[in-house]
């Protein structure tokens, strides 16, 4: 791992911690009050706020998980160069677009 | 204390095997005491290293029951469960024959980590003072009473993973030399040991800081090093 990497990991894991938290407290919330989905959607959907909240929590969450799965594969598959580049780009593509379709279509 | 203890011993190279023998129990018996009987009365062809007997040399180190251990300092009573002992090659090191390994990878690592002390004054200068409650120096002392026994080395699954892992041992060497303020070489070294290979491709696991014979805590060292490459890598200067 580069230093570019690891220090990107710790930032994005840095921004996640307090998304977490209040990403659990949103969920316990939502299920404690047996929020209908169309109850949730209808908070979600035009909302700004939870575009942006749930918009960088994809982003941050398709780097940190790219950047630790790139890690476990070197060690332990010994996996390297650009073959590996290419397919953690794509997995990184492939979650971010997944993430933000899901974040579009709530919101 | 009168029982026999029942020893298997790796013999030959990575392709090797164990063997049997059967060593009379002692007083204050050490597991090297036990290769020593074996070599001298059983079959002077084992092979094994030692010199000091006494915990400073660092070159008796082989894996005990699975563990490990410095040997000259490792009692049997304390650790042959079930009396009986298994006594295999030091892990993560290339056998040479039978207990020994080849440590020159190990050692390569203390170069490739900047292990090695850059003077930034003569014998001509005044000794240098520095102060032993200094934050830098008491962070050096920590670390520096390593014996290079490699059992940090062996103990570490990273280094298992990565031949390339400069390993706990070298990594703690380095941050003891960047709290050397007689250093002239922190730039450089921490370029060397910020990577995947260095510093940053250690788990934290603490297998090192475990089994160090010494209670020395590389995994401690490596993340004062971690800190100081993150530090340098937001200043933009790595
Ligand atoms: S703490 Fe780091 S260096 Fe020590 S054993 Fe674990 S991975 Fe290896
Ligand atoms: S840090 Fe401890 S275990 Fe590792 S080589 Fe030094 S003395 Fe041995
Ligand atoms: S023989 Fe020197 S440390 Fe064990």
């Amino acid at each position: 791992m580069s230093l570019r990497l690891y220090v990107l990991q710790r930032l994005t894991a840095l921004v996640m911690a307090p998304l977490v938290l209040v990403h659990l407290a949103v969920i316990v919330y939502a299920t404690r009050t047996g929020l209908s989905a169309e109850a949730i959607l209808g908070r979600t959907e035009g909302s700004l706020f939870w575009a942006g909240f749930y918009g960088l929590f994809v982003v941050a969450a398709a780097i940190h998980g790219t950047i630790g799965l790139r890690t476990v594969l070197v060690e332990m598959t010994g996996w390297r160069g650009g073959g590996l580049d290419l397919a953690m780009l794509c997995f990184f593509l492939a979650v971010l677009v997944l993430g933000l379709r899901a974040v579009v279509i709530v919101t | 204390m009168t029982t026999d203890l029942d020893v298997q011993v790796w013999r030959g190279d990575s392709a090797g095997e164990l063997q049997r023998y059967v060593v009379p129990r002692g007083d204050k018996q050490t597991v090297l005491d036990v290769v020593t009987y074996i070599q001298r009365r059983l079959d002077p062809t084992l092979s094994y290293r030692f010199a000091c007997r006494v915990g400073m040399c660092g070159s008796c180190a082989m894996t005990v029951n699975g563990k490990p251990r410095w040997t000259c300092r490792a009692s049997v009573e304390r650790v042959a469960e079930a009396g009986s002992l298994e006594l295999r090659p030091l892990r993560n090191m290339p056998v040479i024959k039978d207990l020994a390994v080849d440590m020159t990878g190990f050692f390569e690592k203390w170069q490739e980590a900047g292990g090695r002390f850059v003077p930034t004054s003569t014998r001509h200068d005044p000794i240098a003072v520095v102060p032993p409650s200094s934050p830098a120096r008491q962070a050096a002392d920590a670390g520096i009473e390593c014996i290079n026994c490699g059992i940090c080395h062996a103990a570490c699954d990273v280094v298992a993973w990565d031949p390339a892992y400069q390993g706990p041992a070298a990594l703690n060497r380095a941050w003891t030399l960047q709290n050397d303020v007689r250093d002239g070489d922190h730039g450089q070294r921490l370029r060397a040991v910020a990577s995947g290979s260095g510093c940053l491709g250690c788990h934290s696991m603490g297998n090192c800081a475990r089994y160090c014979p010494n209670s020395l805590n590389p995994t401690g060292s490596i993340a004062g090093l971690k800190r100081l490459a993150v530090k340098a890598a937001l200043k933009g200067e790595l």
